[in-house]
């Protein structure tokens, strides 16, 4: 396999933590006059040209963003990095800050100039206490070398960081619950639009973004926007940096172009499927459709290839699984979850996902019927558009996925309860 | 009364300045500083619950409200080890649900119960952002990667 442009994981294994470690391996380069000497019009143009699509699973043009703050309302604009990781199968985040906490740091203070904010939150999540230490360490280091807090090298510009430590809630990776969280609030979603980079925390212009992001940045300042872009796909800029779970050999985290095609990433860089044949795959964390080994075969790891596929992208967290797996058993683990994590706003939500969830562990104790994965199709059909947020969507989708591809699975299961012709 | 004084020493105090100072408005350290309660006591008396929301500047009720919405607030006292498996899709794939039952019947209780002499908690819990690694547990605050049984016979106070 091709020896691929490490944009956010070079420093893994390299003890990075360390700011002189970070420094002797070119960190913190661009926080020099020539950032300084751009304006923010040309940075956020200098991104968009890039081609950086939002890391967090809904690909949305980091650039054009940006280019929706609005300036001069006499608010502060704030800065929010998203580091609540939390959907099934996605554990980059976590591995990024542990391993490079301080360009997470760099990234953060090329947009804060980008939109010309003086204070960023990070909101990590709470079970992700070594993260929290890594970033504080990483956060003192970069304040006493001057990278943070007033007057920043000389400049007139000041940006403080500050880490925000949720407290168990997976919905608070939706950007608007992630706000009321930060607010201190119950983590429930709210209605968008106004969308944060116009309305977010306090009432102020907020931009969200995802950590791997914000850890692209400062390779694509210390290169020309065009190197960065020509590494994806047309519209899609770019490494990725994939995480791989399941039944591989070496899971775990791998940064590979865009484009990648998927048994390329399961086979080289995984080591191949173990434990059986292969039966389906996750392309883009718990919430999107499986794929079977046929599909599975052609399809490439980017935004247009799966969304032709009827899947999604997502977080660019893989879930293999062999053929030794129940699909059943796998749907009953995302009931259990997203009736579980649903926050109880929207009726449709609450209702629709802890009936699922019933259903499902009906199912898989051995008491499904007849006509449960009709019900449950027929269920899942009505989410949407009628809630606040994808939360609902995000279990509806697999429940019609899985039944439609993987049909003789959920009448194995109820075939198990003797009175299912009743 | 007792838990007051737990909580108003000058450490306590001065962290709290701290956490109020990074935010625009009060309420927003209300998750922070209900942390600090659960450090002092392991979980969230509560007292301490109210506590929080006068530092805050918030309503009691409001700080109750928050503290019982995210799961990681303990509301009752928890055993030495909290055992917390992840039951998530990955991990399931990887075997979670046997070594639940395992250490279930090894500990000879349920999901949620904490065992007679005060030692050992466990809950399940979703993914826990590791899943290249699953099983995945955590005990206390460290993450326990590829768990099996042998968590059980760790001595106290070794790091994973
Ligand atoms: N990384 C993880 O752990 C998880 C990721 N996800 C992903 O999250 C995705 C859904 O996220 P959403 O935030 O609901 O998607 P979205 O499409 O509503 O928004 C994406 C981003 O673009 C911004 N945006 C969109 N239109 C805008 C406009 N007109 N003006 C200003 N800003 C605009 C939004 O504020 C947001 O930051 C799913 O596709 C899923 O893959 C879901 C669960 C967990
Ligand atoms: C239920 C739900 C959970 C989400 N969880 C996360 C998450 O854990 N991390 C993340 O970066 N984005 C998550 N998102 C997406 C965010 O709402 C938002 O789109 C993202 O943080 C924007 O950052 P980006 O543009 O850099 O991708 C979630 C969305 C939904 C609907
Ligand atoms: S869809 Fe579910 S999680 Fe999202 S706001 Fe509504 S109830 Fe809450
Ligand atoms: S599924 Fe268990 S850690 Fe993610």
């Amino acid at each position: 396999m091709a020896e691929c442009v490490k944009v956010c994981t070079q420093n893994f294994g390299k003890g990075a933590q360390d700011i002189e470690v970070y420094k002797k391996l070119g960190g913190y380069s661009n926080i020099s006059e020539r950032l300084f000497n751009m304006s923010q019009f040309e940075l956020i143009d200098y991104v968009q040209r890039s081609n950086l699509r939002g890391r967090g699973g809904a690909g949305f043009p980091t650039g054009m963003k940006w280019s929706f703050v609005p300036r001069g309302t006499g608010k502060p604009v704030y800065i929010v990095v998203n580091a609540d990781e939390g959907e099934g199968g996605t554990f980059k985040d976590h591995f990024l800050m542990l391993e490079d906490p301080h360009r997470l740091i760099e990234g953060l203070i090329i947009a804060a100039w980008a939109l010309g904010s003086r204070a960023a939150y990070i909101y990590c999540r709470g079970e992700f206490l070594p993260c929290i230490e890594a970033l504080n360490k990483a956060l003192n280091q970069a304040y006493a070398a001057g990278y943070l807090g007033e007057n920043i090298c000389g400049t007139k510009f000041s940006f403080d960081i500050f880490v925000h430590r949720g407290a168990g809630a997976y919905i608070c990776g939706e950007e608007t619950a992630l706000i009321n969280s930060l607010e201190g609030q119950k983590g429930q979603p709210r209605l968008k639009p106004p969308f944060p980079a116009v309305c977010g925390a306090w009432k102020s212009p907020t931009c969200v973004n995802n950590v791997e992001t914000i850890m692209s940045l400062p390779w694509i300042l210390s290169h020309d926007p065009s190197d960065y872009a020509k590494m994806g796909t047309p519209r899609a800029g770019g490494t990725k940096v994939f995480c791989i779970s399941g039944d591989v050999k070496n899971p775990g985290v791998y940064e590979a172009p865009l484009g990648t095609p998927m048994m390329t990433m399961i086979n080289d860089y995984a080591g191949g499927v173990v434990g059986g044949k292969l039966k389906a795959v996750l392309p883009g964390g718990s919430s999107c459709a499986p794929l079977t080994a046929e599909e599975a075969a052609v399809a490439t790891m980017d935004y247009e290839c799966l969304a032709s596929m009827k899947t999604m992208f997502g977080s660019g967290a893989m879930i293999v699984i062999n053929d030794t797996h129940n699909m059943v058993d796998l749907l009953n683990c995302l009931g259990n979850f997203y009736s579980h994590e649903s926050c109880g706003q929207c009726t449709p939500c609450r209702e629709g996902t802890g009936l699922l969830h019933r259903i499902l562990n009906q199912m898989v104790a051995g008491n499904g019927h007849d006509g449960d994965v009709e019900l449950m199709q027929s269920l899942s059909s009505g989410f949407g558009g009628v809630t606040i947020c994808p939360l609902s969507i995000s279990l509806g989708g697999p429940v019609s996925s899985y039944t439609a591809k993987f049909r003789a699975d959920f009448d194995e299961y109820i075939a198990k309860n003797p009175e299912h012709a009743k | 009364a007792e838990v007051l004084a737990k909580l108003n020493t000058p450490e306590i105090k001065e962290r709290c300045a701290d956490l109020l100072s990074r935010y625009p408005v009060g309420q927003a350290a209300l998750l922070e500083v209900l942390w600090l309660v659960q450090g002092v006591f392991g979980w969230v008396p509560r007292e301490g619950i109210r506590w929080a929301a006068n530092v805050c500047g918030c309503a009691p009720a409001h700080a109750l409200g928050v503290a019982t919405f995210y799961t990681m607030y303990n509301h009752a006292p928890k055993g030495k080890f909290l055992l917390q498996f992840c039951r998530n899709i990955s991990c399931t794939i990887k075997g979670a649900p046997s070594l639940i039952a395992y250490v279930e019947h090894a500990l000879n209780i349920k999901t949620g119960e904490t065992t007679p002499d005060g030692l050992f908690t466990i809950l399940q819990v979703e993914c826990l952002g590791s899943c290249g690694n699953g099983p995945m547990m955590l005990v206390n605050d460290d993450f326990a990667t590829d768990a099996d049984g042998d968590v059980l016979t760790m001595k106290p106070g070794t790091k994973l």
